[in-house]
């Protein structure tokens, strides 16, 4: 989860072996022990969920990311090798096969791979908006067809399967949540280390080449399209897997899985996370799964908010959280760090409260406009209050406001303060 | 032969109403190069706008003001939102649209909440106009359909016609010369853009009262709008003209007539099993044309794609 190679390739090049193993020995530590910390059966679901995400979205940055496509229906890849993965889980069953649960997700992998050639062969012409727009028809195609193909896709109610289909696996039988994360934990190790290798293979590099700069690629000798079309083979792939791993773990597809609604939040989850590092997609699948369900618990209005934060990172932050976070390393390895955390906490703080504000006035106003009539008591923040009363309100816009005020006037500030840390002193040594 | 007449003026309907979206999608890409993922949200923000303006002030208020309203929204987020994003290019702005659609639908729901609105045509049009062998045709219909066929005309009067329109088009295929002629570049993207999603918005203003006025309005109309320009060619308003006429009437003579796979089938001499629910292909017999009908534009889209990538009137290879 601390992965601190860039897909840039300017860390990690004079760094020994050992520098270059320790955040994957870090992954293996945390995601070994976690289970213990958060023991609750709840966790360890959001966890396996949270897991899924991360196969899949680092899947799709391989092509935003490191191809520099855009795909607007790749949550068919992954719903197709789901789907697939149910089909063998209840054929094994049927006929009892000798084939163990945990090889599954390969066959939901390789299943992704085939449809990705076939679709790769037309669509990988062009990036871009062409590439966006044929992934979105493509993509809407299969999930329209997954009502009326009943044999494959079973229609509104989808396939169901049952993962504990005899045959264990050195005597697991994957009855219990637990097992099943650390079947999932493992699949995401190996897909998030060949995933990384693949990006340090000469093919992982021309698709960077290829997403910066096609023309001069070809020049270079590489045809532009076959370096897209093997990105797009390989994402399907282990997008394939973290179909395996949901058929896994929830045991039924259904066509939520394929709709334009999951490919357009990998989208967002890719990109808040931040697609030009490869463990942005990381920071960004836990982050939205933490969103989604903590934050949908408290609010109706949680995607909104969610859709806000997208557009946001969008305009002002391209880089998404990982670019956030890289942006201070080379502060930090100067060692001057510590001369932003009192000029953040003299902005960021005042900007949150004003932000918790806003979002206040925005969930009192929802209230009044929602709420059954003659219902006007609220609970916002462990306070109950009369909606409809002067007073809520008062203090409502006065926090947002000195929030944002005061956010404002210590902005210079902290852009003094950013400059400072950010330039050598004196004599560069 | 009655019937094939009620479906192409139900067709012709439908057609029109997606032209007036595609119109404005294709101009505003073949000038920036960027496609507008929230384009359908302008046409939903129309007819909420529409709705709203209508129970206080009634339909042809609304007919006005609203795209008026959406068009200034959406020259707005141009000046203020797209223009920010240009810089990073254009994966990046189509990211920043599909975000904005996104958004726009929760707003929606925000103010106006989950449920359909109560969005009606005006009183003096609904009576039937006339009727064709049972089949009555309201006059609300007619009326869309002169009205889309009112601003086609204006459109193309604009472009080929007026200076303004000469503008345009030398910006579309020169944009560094014309700005060093003089002319303000970036106004006319805003204007275009504004233009656009006002037409969106006009779209959504009449089409509410027919389709619902809904928060998924968008997201229905959305993808087929994309596959209609695409089709047509990007950038071209003739494409986006056929394009639409033609997956208007697929998809409704597609609805009205149902031909069953497994006529057509054994009509082509293959032998129907008899355990259908055995056979693997039991999904094939039991086809029906207005189950695959929404999927045929789709199917076309991909078809075209295929064998002619830069779409049926297109000059540029997609």
């Amino acid at each position: 989860m601390s992965d601190t190679a860039s897909n840039n390739g300017t860390a990690q090049r004079g760094g020994s072996r050992l520098g270059a193993a320790t955040p994957w020995i870090v992954s293996i530590v945390i995601l070994a022990i976690i289970p213990f910390v958060f023991t609750s059966n709840s966790a360890i679901t959001i966890m396996n969920q949270m897991a899924i995400t991360i196969v899949f979205a680092l899947a799709y940055n391989m092509l935003l990311g490191q191809g520099g496509m855009l795909s607007f229906g790749h949550a068919v890849y992954m719903g197709v090798g789901g789907f697939m993965c149910v089909h063998i889980m209840n054929y094994v069953e049927d006929y009892s096969l000798p084939l163990p649960l945990p090889v599954l997700p390969l066959f939901g992998g390789l299943f992704g791979l085939g449809l990705a050639t076939i679709v790769g062969s037309f669509s990988t012409r062009k990036a871009g908006t062409v590439f966006a727009m044929i992934s979105l028809g493509v993509g809407e195609l299969i999930a329209a067809c997954s009502v009326i193909i009943v044999a494959f896709f079973g229609g509104e109610e989808g396939v169901s399967g049952d993962r504990t289909y005899g045959l264990p696996f050195f005597g697991i039988e994957f009855l219990h949540q637990i097992e099943v994360y650390y079947l999932i934990a493992f699949w995401l190790l190996l897909s998030a280390l060949l995933m990384f290798l693949y990006s340090r293979t000469p093919i992982g590099r021309m698709a960077n080449a290829v997403r910066d700069n096609p023309e001069r690629a070809e020049f270079l000798g590489y045809s532009a399209r076959w370096v897209r079309f093997f990105s797009f083979c390989a994402s399907g792939f282990f997008a394939g897997i973290a179909g395996g791993l949901f058929a896994i773990n929830y045991e039924i597809l259904t066509e939520e899985n394929l709709n334009l609604v999951q490919s357009g939040s990998i989208l967002l989850i890719t990109f808040l996370g931040g697609v030009g590092y490869f463990f942005g997609p990381i920071i960004g699948a836990v982050v939205f799964t933490l969103l989604q369900t903590v934050l949908s618990l408290e609010t109706e209005l949680w995607q909104l908010y969610v859709g806000a934060l997208f557009v946001a990172t969008v305009m002002y932050f391209p880089g998404g959280l990982a670019g956030i976070l890289m942006m201070h390393m080379p502060a930090i390895r100067m060692g001057k760090a510590g001369l932003l955390v009192m000029p953040y906490i003299k902005t960021v703080l005042p900007a949150i409260i004003g932000t918790l504000g806003l979002a206040a006035l925005i969930e009192t106003i929802f209230h009044i406009r929602h709420a059954a009539t003659g219902d006007e008591e609220m609970t916002l923040f462990w306070t109950t209050f009369n909606s409809h009363s002067v007073l809520p309100w008062l203090v409502m816009i006065l926090v947002t406001v000195t929030g944002y005020w005061l956010t404002r006037r210590n902005l210079p500030e902290l852009r003094r303060a950013w400059h400072e840390a950010n330039t050598i002193d004196g004599s560069p040594s | 032969m009655d019937l094939v007449l009620v479906n192409l003026i139900d067709g012709l309907v439908t057609g029109l109403l997606l032209f007036m979206l595609s119109a404005g999608l294709t101009l505003i890409f073949s000038m920036m190069g960027v496609l507008n993922f929230a384009h359908a949200s302008f046409y939903m923000l129309g007819a909420y706008f529409a709705y709203q303006i209508s129970t206080y002030m009634g339909f042809w208020m609304g007919l006005l003001i609203a795209p008026i309203i959406v068009g200034i929204a959406g020259a707005g987020i141009e000046r203020y939102g797209l223009r920010k994003v240009h810089q990073y290019g254009h994966v990046p702005e189509l990211i920043f649209t599909f975000g904005l659609a996104l958004l726009i639908e929760e707003v929606v729901q925000f103010i106006w909440g989950k449920s359909q609105m109560p969005y009606e045509p005006p009183e003096i049009l609904q009576f039937t106009l006339f009727s064709i062998s049972g089949n009555a045709i309201p006059a609300y219909k007619v009326f869309m359909i002169f009205v889309s066929i009112a601003i086609f005309l204006a459109l193309l009067y604009v472009l080929t016609r007026t200076r303004v329109g000469m503008v345009i088009q030398a910006a579309l295929s020169y944009p560094k010369t014309v700005e060093a002629l003089g002319h303000n570049v970036p106004l006319v993207f805003m204007g275009v853009f504004g233009v656009g999603t006002a037409l969106a918005g006009l779209a959504g203003v009449i089409a509410g009262p027919v389709l619902g006025t809904f928060p998924g309005m968008a997201f229905l109309l959305g993808s087929i709008v994309f596959v209609t320009i695409v089709i047509g060619g990007l950038g071209s308003l003739w494409g986006a003209l056929v394009a639409s006429l033609l997956i208007g009437w697929i998809t409704t003579f597609a609805a009205s007539y149902n031909v069953a796979m497994a006529d057509v089938l054994i009509a082509l001499g293959f032998e129907q099993p008899v355990d259908l629910s055995e056979s693997a292909w039991r999904d094939l017999w039991s086809l029906t044309l207005p189950q695959i009908g929404p999927i045929l534009p789709y199917l076309l889209m991909v078809l075209i794609l295929v064998f002619r990538p830069y779409g049926l009137f297109g000059k540029r290879d997609v």
